[in-house]
């Protein structure tokens, strides 16, 4: 194939995934850009945060942490806090990067909740070029994201739209990707896991301070029961 | 905060988010087999992770609020239910999202 058409192949088949991501980054998106407006941000603020973090949630937090006063530690740290569930996403992802040469580099900074979730569970069809696949579902949902928080940051407080729910979107979104993940596995032990502990977590800590505890704990759980969650490889590297 | 600060703190969430993104990659280089564990925990994490996001979604909603998380109720067993029936994943999202903004402005 030429490399025109490996290129035309994965584009056409990685946007209809990002359709989701469109609707759902869109509105989020304005929605911060509209944030930092009204914080007296000019929309260049949005615009570049959007471009060298692309992190929803942490761009959220960054604007008290740029109205506050000046503590690069605390901001550290806690973009360390908010941000360390990337490292489950790098961990799930270091077999499928390999072999996709100058854009793992850019699969890896881009790689959001939405991409990666994305990116994982995709039905990459044969013929289509995985790596190129992953770097426009990457591409697009970062452009999704820059265009929406710059708009709200140029339109600010002046538009009023009832897209009340709208953002429910984004947890539709992974209650599919879920879904599609169970409906593949023979065994559920580790989607258990992951609702049962989460909900533990949020009622013991409270909706800021979850993530952290859930992500030890999963950790601990995938760690103690290995043996049975994972016996298939067991046998066969005992047979071998 | 003056401009440097800002760029000092900006450049700060850059810094952070990045070490948590590149890590597993630079720690486990493609040179290098990947330690067994570490794999295993490549295909076991993924799905504990789909979990923890949908209940990260959902981590806002009052049981005890107003609405009980009725609509979010509604709306997730409705996508639950498009899903089975039809599997086409634009079609489960979209009909969830409306279903739900239906909802929340009209009926609750």
């Amino acid at each position: 194939m030429k490399r025109y058409t490996i290129i035309k192949n994965s584009f056409q088949a990685a946007f209809p995934y990002t359709i989701p991501i469109f609707a759902g980054f869109w509105f989020l998106g304005l929605t911060y850009g509209i944030y930092m407006n009204v914080s007296g941000f000019s929309f260049i603020y949005p615009m570049i945060m959007s471009f060298i973090i692309f992190g929803g949630s942490l761009e959220f937090v960054a604007v008290s942490l740029l109205l506050g006063a000046f503590n690069p530690i605390q901001a550290f740290t806690m973009t360390l806090m908010i941000q360390a569930r990337h490292l489950f996403y790098g961990i799930s992802m270091l077999e499928k990067f390999k072999d996709t040469g100058w854009k793992k580099k850019y699969l890896i900074f881009g790689m959001c909740d939405e991409t990666f979730s994305i990116n994982y569970t995709a039905n990459i069809p044969k013929d289509v070029d995985t790596a190129w696949f992953m770097f426009f579902v990457t591409a697009l949902n970062h452009l999704y994201w820059v265009f929406g928080s710059t708009l709200g940051g140029i339109l600010g407080s002046f538009i009023h739209f009832d897209t009340e729910g709208l953002d429910f979107v984004m947890t539709a979104m992974f209650i599919v990707i879920f879904l599609e993940q169970w409906l593949k596995e023979e065994k559920h032990y580790t989607a258990l896991i992951g609702i049962a502990v989460s909900v533990l977590c949020l009622i013991l800590f409270g909706a800021n301070n979850f993530m952290i505890p859930t992500m030890l704990m999963i950790l601990l759980l995938l760690t103690v029961f290995k043996n049975p969650i994972d016996n298939k490889e067991d046998k066969s590297a005992s047979a071998l | 905060m003056t401009l440097t600060q800002q760029i000092v703190t900006i450049g700060v969430c850059v810094l952070g988010t990045m070490i948590t993104r590149f890590l597993p990659f630079i720690v486990f280089s493609s040179n290098k087999p990947t330690p067994a564990y570490i794999q295993y925990l490549g295909r076991a994490l993924p799905s504990a992770i789909f979990g923890m996001l949908v209940i990260y979604c959902l981590k806002n909603v009052e049981i005890l609020g107003n609405t009980h998380g009725l609509p979010e109720l509604i709306a997730i067993i409705a996508v639950i239910g498009l899903h089975m029936w039809k599997r086409q994943m634009l079609l489960s999202i979209a009909g969830g999202t409306v279903l739900y903004m239906v909802l929340v402005q009209v009926v609750f």
